[in-house]
């Protein structure tokens, strides 16, 4: 690990002065930490915003939900408002990690964490996100747990975060704070799929702070879950994982929201799927058969084939647990 | 109040007792010590330069570190460390309290887990430099005159542990659990423990001995 010189914000005006002047935001640290002890991350001044009164989970008055970005992941997960209003997230959450890091782990940190691709954390070898222009060995590489959608010739890496995705199907925004005040952007604009540029991944300028991420209000009551297929049972980043949200009425399915993981560079939303279920009956059938849009315009790698069908079947199997099977 | 050491104390890189330079110890520290190499090898060619140099240097020319006092099992400690010290380190290296183990060093084994303020983390991840305050409590902080905590007997009443090498973060992250009622059933244990790998196996034995602490809480 590289030396640092560590700092506390006293409030968010000292921490935004503290970035801006180049120091960086440690929240949980439990990215951060393990990407320096790495030399991938090379902060050379730490700001400290654990303490800042960016914790509180809160109804605003037109409904909105806010998670407060310095809420730890289990807190939120274990929210009673959220998890009426919206399980998906919390099961998301709580199929993340582990206990001992969701307590301390954050959940802006959790959307700003970086990929899990093993050459990006190997500062011996090439990468266009570590280093751009270097190359990108995954391609012809171990690309196993890779992307196959919104990949580009420079980088296939995924997004690991379990959360992102349930946020991405809720259509949630990500309230950013910078010298100008505060703005919302969309969660689904605040990631940034790698294109040319993969050493950029996020909307945040220099030195903006995540304050929040909003959940709108959901005028008609969504059903909600998240399923996460893994190589083992837990404690492992997601091969595929599907956010499903509902509201069916009169036996009709009248809004259908879902994001899927583990298989996009970005949280990946499926309109094509959502399109089929829209104004249709619940039924196995019509699960299988809007499943099988789930990976439109997917492109795979060799090694990482299997994703396609796997994430078919993700879907359907939790089109079926939250629409129900019948 | 004044500190303990003296503000050369070190990085988790550098032994600052002169044992640590010797015995199993040293091969940790080589092992440390080359990696840190690394890093400054990625920098560039001026810095690889240097890099040979690294130990010596930073005895003239401290890094940046910070005087933290915290609580550890009830005894207030104040000292200076460099910034880079990990609560692990911390712990082991500087306390002397090598109950919590270094596995993975990257949040992913759950050997390093002890309870700040009462909650369980992975003190692997976790800067020193941050626990300004905080009351950490380690496994060699369970016992009570002598007497094993539950949670301990549990481990042992339960045959929980082959090497052992795993057991002071299972035990610790168990008390956890233990406290966040995750306790409902085997299947629930499980998933509640799962920051907690055992390379012996012992899951089955881990789970009952979580059960029978739960049961007599
Ligand atoms: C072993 C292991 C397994 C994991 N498994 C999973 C998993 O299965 N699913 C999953 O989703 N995640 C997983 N994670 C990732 C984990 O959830 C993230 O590390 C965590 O959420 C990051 O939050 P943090 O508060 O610790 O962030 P930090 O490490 O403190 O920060 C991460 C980054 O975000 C920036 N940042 C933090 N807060 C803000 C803010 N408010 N505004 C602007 N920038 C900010 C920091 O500057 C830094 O660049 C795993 C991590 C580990 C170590
Ligand atoms: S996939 Fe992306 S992160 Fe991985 S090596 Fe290629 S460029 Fe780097
Ligand atoms: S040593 Fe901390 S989790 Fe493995
Ligand atoms: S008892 Fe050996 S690792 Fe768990």
């Amino acid at each position: 690990m590289h030396s640092f010189v560590y700092t506390r914000a006293s409030g968010l005006r000292q921490a935004l002065d503290a970035a801006r002047r180049g120091g960086r935001y440690l929240a949980g640290g439990t990215t951060l930490v393990d990407l320096m002890r790495e030399t991938v991350e090379r902060p050379a001044v730490l700001v400290d915003i654990a303490g800042l009164p960016l914790r509180d989970v809160t109804l605003t008055a037109d409904g909105t939900l806010r998670i407060g970005a310095l809420a730890r992941m289990a807190e939120a997960a274990a929210h009673p408002g959220i998890r009426a209003a919206h399980p998906v997230v919390c099961e998301a959450l709580e199929l993340s990690a582990s206990p001992q890091l969701r307590t301390v782990a954050t959940i802006g940190g959790n959307l700003m964490q970086r990929t899990r691709c093993p050459y990006f954390r190997d500062v011996t070898a090439a990468c266009n996100k570590r280093e751009p222009g270097s190359g990108c060995p995954a391609r012809e590489g171990v690309h196993r747990t890779h992307a196959i959608l919104g990949t580009s010739r420079q980088c296939v890496a995924t997004h690991p975060s379990d959360l992102a995705v349930a946020l991405a199907a809720l259509d949630a925004d990500v309230r950013v704070l910078g010298p100008g005040g505060e703005r919302a952007v969309p969660l689904t604009a605040f990631l940034l799929p790698p294109g040319d540029t993969p050493h950029r991944e996020h909307a945040l300028g220099p030195g903006e702070l995540i304050t929040a991420v909003d959940i709108p209000p959901h005028p008609r009551p969504l059903r909600s879950g998240y399923l996460k297929v893994r190589d083992r049972r837990s404690l492992e980043f997601a091969l595929t994982s599907a956010a499903v949200a509902l509201h069916i009425r009169g036996g009709v399915i009248r809004e259908a929201k879902l994001a899927a993981g583990g298989v996009g560079t970005v949280p990946w939303r499926l309109p094509a799927v959502e399109r089929r279920l829209i104004g249709e009956r619940p039924s196995n059938r019509l699960w299988s058969q809007a499943a099988a849009r789930a990976a439109d315009g997917a492109r795979p790698l060799p090694g990482n084939r299997f994703k396609t069908e796997l994430l078919k079947r993700t879907v359907e199997r939790q089109l079926r647990v939250v629409g129900g099977g019948r | 109040m004044p500190c303990e050491r003296p503000s050369t104390d070190s990085a988790s890189v550098r032994p600052n007792r002169p044992e640590a330079l010797s015995g199993p110890a040293s091969r940790r520290v080589f092992l440390a010590a080359t990696s840190a190499v690394g890093g400054v090898l990625a920098a560039g060619p001026a810095a690889a330069e240097a890099a040979p140099l690294n130990m010596e240097w930073a005895a003239s020319a401290p890094e940046p570190s910070t005087c933290v006092t915290l609580t550890v099992n009830g005894e207030r400690h104040t000292l200076t460390m460099d910034n880079r010290t990990s609560l692990l380190d911390l712990l082991r290296e500087h306390l002397g309290l090598t109950g919590a183990k270094k596995g993975c060093d990257a949040g992913a084994c759950g050997a390093c887990t002890v309870l700040v303020d009462g909650r369980r983390v992975v003190s692997c991840l976790m800067l020193a430099v941050r626990l300004e305050g905080a009351e950490i409590t380690t496994v060699e902080g369970l016992e009570r005159g002598g007497r094993l905590h539950p949670l301990q007997q549990a481990f042992i009443d339960q045959d929980a542990f082959q090497c052992g090498f795993c057991t002071p973060g299972q035990i610790m992250s168990a008390l956890g659990c233990v406290q966040e009622a995750h306790t409902g059933c085997a299947e629930e244990i499980r998933e509640w423990m799962s920051g907690n790998l055992c390379r012996c196996g012992c899951y089955p034995n881990i789970v009952r001995a979580v059960e029978q602490a739960a049961r007599g809480w």
